[in-house]
């Protein structure tokens, strides 16, 4: 088995890795900060797993800027199949192409064949883009359980080689290998192939603190008592068995609106006038304006 | 209990040790994972705790629900350094001495010798937690508990060695009686009984539970000394949420179970309404196709079809709440409601010696417990005595609700089967089958009791398709293969 090419490390230490991803906006704590680490040293593909809403997709996004490359991201959906994860030919085009050297006399049949399996008819989709690039590159798998498990299979021969074939080209190694990062909301399991060639990060809601200074560094306006009083009523609603537990953007969709209304302390009245910000269930309101005690 | 020894055939032994210890907790990892765990140690920094332990685990996981095993064992293999705790007084000191590299074993500790100090310096150390619990460090909290440990959870010195309990230190500090305390100090003069109080409570507990859960790691670290990790770990850790057996699941267990039945439910609410992704395609859509053709001069390259018709499934759940399927039942009803918040086709039948449709009281967000508790009341599930009677129970649901099985119906029977010797009602549930597009029945005993007793799940075994689910794993093995 041909080894991945491999390259230098893009962080020195994990403390480098909080710094630079806290510049890019994104506030690690120390397990996210060392999974990065690891994975950028030993090449390996990132597996984030978590609920909804806790900064997997951020955390992809922040780690291109960090590194400063180029993010590729590639949505998995029910139905998702080879011709839109990695490559397809540009039938259409090659069909006119084969019409047109009809037209013009003389065109000789194997030039024509040749011609339209080349580089100018294949359709690149983002898992061969990521290979094909020689700039750095950050490849953001999103959503894996949504897709089929048949593209698992396909997943685990291009994150274990590095390499693609195509039957008319040849094969494409890459040249520079990306960075993989695959988001999981867990609800199906993984093969388990697929988990062992990737690092492992589980990413829960954040803690009080580390969520406070999400909070003041996104949404730099609002006062620091505020947003304590804020994270606490967030973490209060997160103990509700709720069907939607808010995430960390709506914690900051709250932040904004609380500084967009001039408001500058969180009571019973703030919190009955704008919980839609953060609960969108109607029986989740309710729970909690019970458990709060709003009423 | 001495750090990982710096020769690296102590170090590679001391990591297969810890891997060895991880499996048996049954966390399954591959010999490959092994060997990314050793790569692991040559690029961590060995002396950053955390580092080590978040790079294991990035390595030798694969589920979220194995961290807290993951997590007890690692502090039993990699132990913080046996050092003194920091004096009382200087519970904020410099956060520099928080790494295990700096032992400082020097200084001792004095160490109260009479019974009247005891309860004074119990009163202390509890003033002192109240007011840690209040500032809400982590760092010092935890500075705080092994200390507590080292100072109140001494039990009297046995021939057997020096033995640290954790009930010790929560008797002499009882951290749960300080909870007004503690409100009061949060909320200083706001308003008691509205949202702040209710916000308030839950930073208390979450900082009390922190506080226990340090408390505990600290006792089992010293006795992990005194005995032998091996022997610690095999007690301490607690079976995996989804290996918990569902008839022996404690309250605590619960809640856990909750999440990892409800994305299942959706899972299985799919898989039983239709094979929807078997045949994506419908019938050809003449007209698209041509004109999608016209882009290809002419050639139809790509035809269009017709959606297909979404099959409009339903399911009927009937489960036993009788009291010797309690734990169960709790499951069950648990997976009516997940059931039903993704599904709308679902009707819900439970029984014990008589049974009553239950469905009113599963609406969306509505309240496990709660439904629980509505059941037992409001619902005609008993008609005798209260115990099961499954005979009676399949006949009233044939009875009163005959045209609940339809040929688009999938059933799904949620039981032990044990009838209490009574008729079994066979050629009922027979029918049911018969006239259902697909029926199964989960059942909690281990396969070895079918039969056993007054349990009839062999017989109807051979009318229905029974399972054993005992756990969400095999629930889950279930659904997979559905």
């Amino acid at each position: 088995m041909p080894r991945p090419p491999t390259q230098t490390p893009q962080f020195s230490s994990v403390a480098d890795v909080s710094k630079r991803l806290a510049t890019a906006g994104y506030l690690p704590d120390a397990q996210i900060a060392t999974t990065v680490f690891l994975a950028d040293r030993l090449g390996k593909p990132l597996l984030v797993e978590g609920p909804a809403g806790t900064g997997k997709t951020e955390l992809a996004k922040a780690l291109a800027t960090a590194t400063g490359s180029e993010l590729i991201r590639l949505q998995c959906y029910e139905g998702l199949d080879e011709a839109r994860a990695l490559y397809e030919w540009n039938y259409k085009k090659q069909l006119l192409r084969i019409q047109a050297a009809q037209g013009s006399d003389g065109a000789d049949w194997h030039a024509v064949h040749d011609d339209v399996f080349g580089e100018e008819f294949l359709l690149s989709r983002p898992l061969l883009t990521a290979i094909r690039r020689t700039e750095p590159t950050v490849l953001l798998i999103d959503e894996t359980d949504k897709a089929d498990v048949e593209v698992e299979g396909l997943l685990l021969e291009v994150l274990s080689d590095f390499q693609v074939t195509i039957p008319e080209l040849g094969t494409v190694t890459a040249t520079r290998r990306p960075t993989v990062v695959l988001t999981s909301n867990a609800t199906r399991e993984l093969s388990e192939a697929l988990k062992r060639r990737c690092l492992y990060l589980s990413l829960d809601y954040p803690s009080a603190e580390r969520e406070r200074e999400i909070v003041l560094s996104r949404v730099p306006d609002l006062a620091p008592g505020l947003a304590e009083q804020l994270v606490r009523t967030i973490r209060a609603l997160r103990a509700l068995e709720l069907k939607k537990s808010p995430s960390i953007s709506e914690t900051l969709d709250w932040a904004q609106t609380l500084l967009e209304l001039g408001l500058d302390t969180l009571d019973e009245t703030a919190v009955r006038s704008t919980l839609g910000v953060v609960l969108k269930h109607a029986s989740d309101q309710d729970r909690a304006a019970a458990e709060l005690r709003l009423n | 209990m001495t750090a990982p020894s710096s020769a690296t055939g102590g170090l590679a032994g001391h990591l297969d040790g810890f891997v060895r210890a991880v499996r048996e907790a049954g966390i399954p990892v591959g010999i490959s994972q092994a060997v990314d765990a050793a790569e692991i140690l040559t690029v961590v920094d060995l002396l950053e705790r955390e580092q080590l332990r978040h790079g294991l685990a990035a390595v030798l996981l694969q589920r979220a629900a194995q961290r807290p095993a993951y997590d007890v064992l690692f502090d039993l293999w990699w132990p913080l350094a046996d050092r003194p705790a920091g004096d009382p007084s200087d519970g904020d000191a410099e956060p520099g001495d928080a790494g295990p590299g700096d032992d400082d074993a020097g200084s001792t500790l004095d160490l109260p010798d009479g019974h009247g100090d005891e309860r004074d310096l119990a009163q202390r150390m509890r003033e002192e937690l109240a007011r840690l619990l209040v500032d809400g460090d982590d760092e010092a909290l935890r500075r705080f508990a092994r200390q507590a440990v080292d100072q109140l959870g001494r039990a009297p010195t046995s021939p057997s060695g020096q033995s640290y309990f954790g009930y010790r230190v929560m008797r002499a500090l009882s951290p749960d009686t300080l909870v007004a305390q503690l409100l009061a100090g949060l909320l200083g003069d706001g308003g008691r009984g509205g949202l702040a109080e209710q916000v308030a409570r839950q930073t208390v507990r979450e900082r009390l539970a922190a506080f226990r859960a340090a408390v505990d790691a600290e006792v089992r670290r010293r006795a992990a000394a005194e005995r032998g990790r091996e022997r610690v770990a095999r007690s301490a850790v607690r079976p995996l949420a989804d290996q918990v057996d569902f008839l022996r699941a404690q309250q605590a267990d619960l809640a856990e179970l909750r999440r990892t039945v409800a994305p299942l439910a959706r899972r299985l609410a799919v898989r039983l309404s239709a094979r929807r992704r078997m045949g994506r395609v419908g019938r050809l859509d003449f007209r698209r196709t041509v004109r999608a053709s016209l882009g290809t001069g002419g050639v139809p390259v790509v035809t269009h079809h017709r959606p297909r018709k979404v099959h409009k499934p339903e399911l009927v759940v009937l489960c036993d709440v009788s009291g010797s399927v309690a734990g169960f039942s709790h499951f069950t009803l648990m997976l009516t409601q997940a059931l039903r918040e993704h599904f709308s086709g679902v009707r819900a039948f439970a029984f014990v010696d008589a049974t009553d449709e239950v469905t009113r009281f599963f609406r969306p967000g509505a309240d496990v417990s709660d439904a629980i508790g509505r059941i037992g009341r409001e619902a005609d599930v008993v008609a005798f005595d209260g115990h099961s009677d499954y005979g009676n129970a399949l006949e009233v649901f044939a009875d009163r609700w005959p045209s609940a099985v339809g040929p688009k119906t999938s059933l799904l029977v949620l039981g032990d089967g044990r009838t209490n010797y009574r008729q079994p009602g066979l050629p009922v549930l027979a029918d049911l089958v018969k006239r259902a597009r697909s029926a199964h029945w989960l059942n909690p005993e281990p396969r070895r009791l079918w039969g056993s007793g007054d349990s009839a799940a062999d017989r109807y075994g051979e009318v229905i398709d029974m399972v054993e689910c005992r756990n969400a794993t095999q629930l889950a093995d279930f659904v997979t293969t559905l």
